[in-house]
């Protein structure tokens, strides 16, 4: 229970959020090895990360960010650039959500959506690197795949929909409108649900 | 500088007038069931029927006419759901009329239960607000028809302050033969208001949001006007609202009205002052920004403005760790992921409704605050916006 006087959100939370560490200065990225954007305005949330690259070991020495969000997405892309500096890219292109989340000491369950823009946008920049180095055969596409077929709904789209609150297949079908047609993804979706459910909010 | 304590939300709820917080404190120990016979039910009955008179005399009624509920919640739930008892009874033809009409922008309190009643056969229309949040009389006179049962308007809006012109409204409903209700959570105790000039038939109080406590409202139903209990099962406030009395809720409630009628005529002008002074000084201190809401039909204490390329949680929290209290339009802040259905309907894009804050000001509030908040606010500002890859100088999302 919240004692009077206490924050909604853990106490490292609470600290990235007061002290953001390695916010981009100015709008100029040419300094960087990789540039990677997600999110967009309308939704509340967008969101830059820029890393520098040792090109012979695929080592991230530095990585900083601007975002138009809330606490939670600045104090989750605070703590994952912290985290991820270091890390090969590799390394750092598995860093989930969930990872995030736990580093920061727990977010909400309305708040995970927030905090996932972060390292969406740290793997756009991994990816932009690779582009950029003629290493296209690294890019690893984070390519939808269509689960519904009758109402054209993916995988992605599921993700997200869980991450807005869905909890039941019924809920998923609210907000996606999937498996209304033919109903033969039930199987499928009903199995992702349980995945993301897992990884986002471990349960 | 200095941190203080500055309470800028008191649209959301009120501080407790300290004279209420005395006479609820006095009366803490009477118990008493209003229904009883013996001394102990009369002498709490003669405070219900006091705080009655209280509330009436505040609003122009007769003491018949004022129901004690719950909350406002509960009076505008009332109202709508005379809509699901179809029986002549309660609305007399009202098989004929079966339309409720409403607008974009009241409180979710009516419009979900509006929702609900569609999904149970009522036909439910709703009003536009213009970029002010003000309705269009020519837009709900092309509504109103012979189907027409009810129509609810509110009042003051609580998110932008925006005045609605309940009487012309009132009038031109009563012409189709409609029953009017209004909302005036916001309104009551900050602006004049009289039921019998407004015309109205329903009218919705709260008590907390006029320095009185949580979980006791009051609804205003003219006399002779078609009704039915939303809580049955008891012969309290003359069988139109079920449930042993909320005495000491309904004692401070009372006694809040007694106070907003002997303060309220001087505070507008004060509280007019001060949000002039907060306006003009964000003015003068933040680029790229848009003021939301009516530039003049507005309550005296409220101030909405979007912020271009922050978003609004981020701010609130900012301003929290400073001891500012305000709210925001922000989806972030909501628990959802829509932003303000409110400025929505104003025709503001959703990057402008995610950034807006409302700063809402109220009895206690002085000019130290004010000033507390314009050296606080624009660095707070400043510094989401280094960090916000939405802001560019000179570009105001409008």
């Amino acid at each position: 229970m919240l004692k009077a006087g206490e924050w909604a959100y853990s106490d490292t939370l609470k600290e990235h959020f007061m002290n953001p560490k390695n916010i981009l200065q100015g709008e100029n990225t040419d300094a960087f090895d990789g540039v990677g954007m997600e999110g967009n305005l309308q939704c509340g949330d967008q969101m830059m990360v820029v890393i520098k690259v040792d090109k012979d070991k695929e080592l991230i020495t530095d990585c900083q960010w601007k975002t138009y969000g809330c606490a939670s997405a600045i104090a989750s892309t605070s703590i994952l650039s912290e985290m991820v500096k270091g890390k090969t890219l590799e390394e750092a292109f598995n860093v989930t959500p969930k990872d995030v989340a736990k580093e920061l000491g727990g977010l909400p369950d309305n708040k995970i959506h927030c905090s996932v823009l972060g390292d969406k946008a740290l793997r756009a920049a991994i990816n932009n690197f690779y582009t950029r180095n003629g290493m296209t055969d690294k890019v690893k596409q984070e390519q939808a795949k269509i689960v519904c077929q009758c109402m054209n709904v993916t995988d992605h789209d599921i993700e997200e929909a869980i991450l807005e609150g869905a909890r039941t297949y019924l809920e998923l079908q609210e907000r996606t409108k999937l498996g209304t047609v033919c109903g033969q993804c039930k199987d499928e979706a009903e199995s992702l649900l349980e995945k993301f459910k897992h990884i986002h909010f471990g349960v | 500088m200095a941190e203080m304590k500055v309470y800028f939300d008191n649209n959301a709820t009120t501080p407790l007038h300290p004279e209420v917080k005395k006479e609820m404190i006095a009366a803490m120990e009477m118990f008493g069931n209003p229904s009883s016979m013996h001394s102990y039910g009369r002498e709490a009955k003669a405070n219900v029927e006091d705080s009655r008179r209280k509330v009436a005399e505040f609003i122009g009624a007769g003491e018949q006419e004022i129901v004690f509920v719950g909350s406002g919640s509960e009076a505008n739930n009332t109202v709508l759901s005379l809509f699901i008892c179809s029986t002549s009874q309660c609305i007399p033809g009202t098989r004929m009329r079966s339309t409720i009409i409403t607008t974009k922008i009241e409180h979710p309190c009516v419009l979900e239960t509006s929702e609900c009643l569609a999904h149970r056969g009522v036909k439910v229309k709703y009003l536009d607000v213009d970029r002010y949040g003000k309705i269009d009389l020519d837009q709900l006179a092309g509504m109103l028809g012979d189907d027409v049962g009810l129509v609810s308007v509110m009042m003051a809006n609580n998110e932008i302050g925006t005045v609605q012109d309940i009487e012309a409204i009132s009038a031109l409903v009563h012409q189709s033969g409609a029953l009017m209700h209004t909302d005036a959570v916001q309104a009551v105790g900050k602006l004049p208001v009289d039921v019998c000039k407004l015309g109205v038939d329903f009218l919705t109080i709260s008590g907390h949001k006029i320095y009185g406590p949580k979980g006791v409202g009051a609804l205003y139903v003219r006399q002779g006007t078609p009704y039915c209990p939303f809580i049955r099962g008891g012969h309290q406030e003359k069988g139109r609202r079920a449930g042993t009395e909320n005495t000491l809720g309904i004692l401070g409630l009372g006694k809040a009205v007694e106070m907003r009628a002997l303060e309220m005529q001087g505070e507008e002008a004060r509280l007019l002052d001060l949000k002039r002074a907060l306006k003009r000084g964000i003015e003068e201190r933040i680029d790229d920004i848009v003021f939301n809401g009516h530039p003049t039909d507005t309550l005296a204490g409220t101030l909405n403005v979007s912020f271009s390329g922050v978003e609004g949680e981020a701010v609130l929290l900012y301003l929290d760790l400073a001891g500012i209290a305000v709210s925001t339009g922000s989806a972030c802040a909501s628990g959802s992921l829509d932003p303000s259905h409110v400025l929505m309907a104003t025709g503001v894009d959703a990057e402008r409704a995610h950034g807006s804050i409302r700063f809402s000001l109220g009895r206690e509030s002085t000019i130290a605050q004010v000033e507390y908040v314009l050296d606080v606010l624009p660095p707070t500002i400043q510094r989401i916006r280094n960090m916000s890859t939405a802001y560019i100088k000179g570009e105001v999302h409008a």
